[in-house]
């Protein structure tokens, strides 16, 4: 099954025959565009409106990637703080979960009053992609097999060489778990942040073009923006697991036998 | 050198390290060790037996300076002495488990003591290559961890513990999880290896058959508290092979060995 090429046709087939029962339930029904557009008049307006609805896309995909990238700095950096000095890890580590536990998009509108939009967008998707990256890799530097690190202290290995050989390269599995997961939070996060934005009028990103569309009651766009939307998430996802297939393919259970 | 199960054995009878009135109590109230008295002498196959929870891993963690004794003391000899006055005892540790880091490969296991000592890939490669060689792997020099079996895990762990050249090996039931077929084979491997660097061995076990095909002298264990009851000692100019193992000898010694562990864990 594994190897087999069921294992692509089977998906594609299943979401064929969703894509033809959609078209089927509009066109014999007779429902109007603006109920419920056909999947052919959404690829239509995808082409049609592309120049306005891809440059939303890669507005939104900027602010992912860098809230995200922003969230491995801040989560690494201070996963890094927290194992060498658990004082620091008791005093900080609630604050995080309280970022975290807190709901983005009630915070929102908060961050829109102090700050500038993209600003605001950017720390949305920041704050929630953040913790699963502190708190993977804190729980990585943490699982350090006890005899490694006995072997360790048995040949004299400094504070540094047991950080750079054994415990990051020990917490890289969990790190690039967090990684995955801070991925489709962070698009997320920006997506609350564009909407909370946009209801106020203003930002540029694929979550105000459904807004604008939904007000305009442009149905069409709306589902071409929000297919542009999930296929943004799936590149994301593919592209780090892609990442956390080069760094494990060698040594990992998890990544023996291709990507996931 | 040529592997010869007949060839001299490197013991002498020199101290090598003596353990004085050690205890070893734990945070949470448990006196793994209470008085404990023995040597190890230089180039000796010597194996601590007993039950577990009897202390003898405790014992040879506080050997390796991994912990320290609550009371007693522990006197070094000789060169070793001097090697721990400037600060760089010798000493090889292999545990239960093989221990090795999954996201290194073979060479990078075995290179990780050199490494950590400030030795370059290109300067340890030598060393490297000897010590596959000596475990009878090198073949497999760029193979990860996952791709071998338990028995030649081991046999990286055996040669990253041997790679700085210790004189001083020790081991901490490292054949325990290993199917019989391979513990012999490991056994053999492991005294021949012996034979050749003429290193010292403390080897834990609880296995009364594993001990004397192995050893020079064994050092029965009692537990609660943790401390030696019984000294054996075997030629250790008797050949170990197959013979020796179905021989009315091995038979004996380890009767004795048995009645020995007996008399240890009897409660009173």
């Amino acid at each position: 099954m594994e190897r087999s090429p069921f294992r692509w046709l089977l998906p594609i087939g299943v979401l064929a025959l969703l894509v033809a029962a959609w078209h089927f339930i509009v066109t014999l029904n007779n429902l109007p565009p603006y109920v419920l557009p056909a999947p052919g008049a959404v690829l239509e307006t995808l082409i049609r409106d592309r120049a306005v609805l891809f440059g939303s896309m890669l507005v939104t995909l900027e602010t992912t990637a860098l809230a995200l990238l922003l969230a491995v700095a801040g989560g690494v950096g201070l996963a890094l703080i927290f194992a060498s000095a658990r004082i620091v890890e008791f005093s900080l580590f609630p604050i995080a979960v309280i970022l975290q536990v807190t709901p983005v998009i009630a915070v929102a509108p908060l961050m829109l009053i102090y700050m500038s939009t993209d600003s605001a967008v950017l720390l949305c998707a920041w704050i929630v992609a953040f913790f699963p990256v502190l708190s993977n890799t804190t729980l990585g530097l943490n699982s350090v097999d006890p005899n490694l690190r006995d072997l360790f202290r048995l040949a004299g290995a400094s504070r540094w060489q047991t950080l750079a050989l054994l415990r990051l390269p020990t917490a890289l599995p969990y790190f690039l778990g967090g990684l995955r997961i801070a991925g489709g939070l962070a698009l997320i996060g920006a997506v609350v942040g564009e909407i909370a934005a946009g209801s106020a009028g203003q930002g540029s990103g694929l979550a105000f073009r459904i807004v604008e569309s939904a007000y305009r009651l442009n149905i069409p766009r709306l589902f071409a923006a929000l297919l542009l939307i999930s296929l943004a998430g799936i590149l994301i996802y593919a592209v780090l697991s892609l990442l956390s297939w080069l760094a494990l393919r060698r040594w990992h259970e998890s990544e023996i036998g291709g990507p996931a | 050198m040529t592997a010869d199960v007949n060839a001299p054995a490197p013991q002498t009878d020199a101290p090598l390290l003596a353990l004085r009135g050690v205890g070893k109590r734990f945070a949470n109230a448990v006196t793994a060790l209470d008085g404990l008295d023995m040597e190890v002498r230089q180039g000796e196959f010597l194996s601590l037996l007993g039950p577990s929870g009897c202390g003898k891993s405790t014992a040879l963690r506080l050997i390796a300076g991994l912990s320290e004794p609550s009371e007693g003391r522990l006197d070094w000899h000789g060169e070793e002495q001097a090697r721990r006055a400037a600060g760089q005892p010798s000493i090889g540790f292999v545990f239960q488990e093989p221990t090795l880091m999954p996201w290194a490969s073979v060479f990078g296991n075995v290179h990780l003591p050199l490494k950590l000592a400030g030795i370059g890939r290109r300067e340890a490669e030598p060393a490297i290559a000897e010590a596959l060689e000596l475990v009878g792997l090198s073949g497999f020099r760029d193979a990860y961890p996952r791709e071998l079996s338990g028995g030649m895990k081991m046999r990286v762990s055996i040669a990253r513990a041997l790679v700085t050249k210790p004189r001083l090996l020790l081991m901490d039931e490292p054949f325990a999880a290993l199917d019989e077929i391979t513990r012999f084979k490991l056994n053999n491997d492991l005294l021949d290896v012996w034979r050749r660097l003429g290193c010292t061995i403390v080897f834990v076990t609880h296995s009364v058959f594993e001990s004397v095909y192995l050893s020079s002298r064994i050092l029965v264990f009692r537990a609660r508290p943790g401390r030696v009851v019984a000294e054996l000692a075997i030629d250790p100019n008797q050949p170990r092979d197959e013979a020796f193992r179905t021989s009315p000898e091995y038979a004996g010694l380890c009767r004795e060995t048995s009645q020995a562990l007996a008399r240890a864990m009897d409660p009173r």
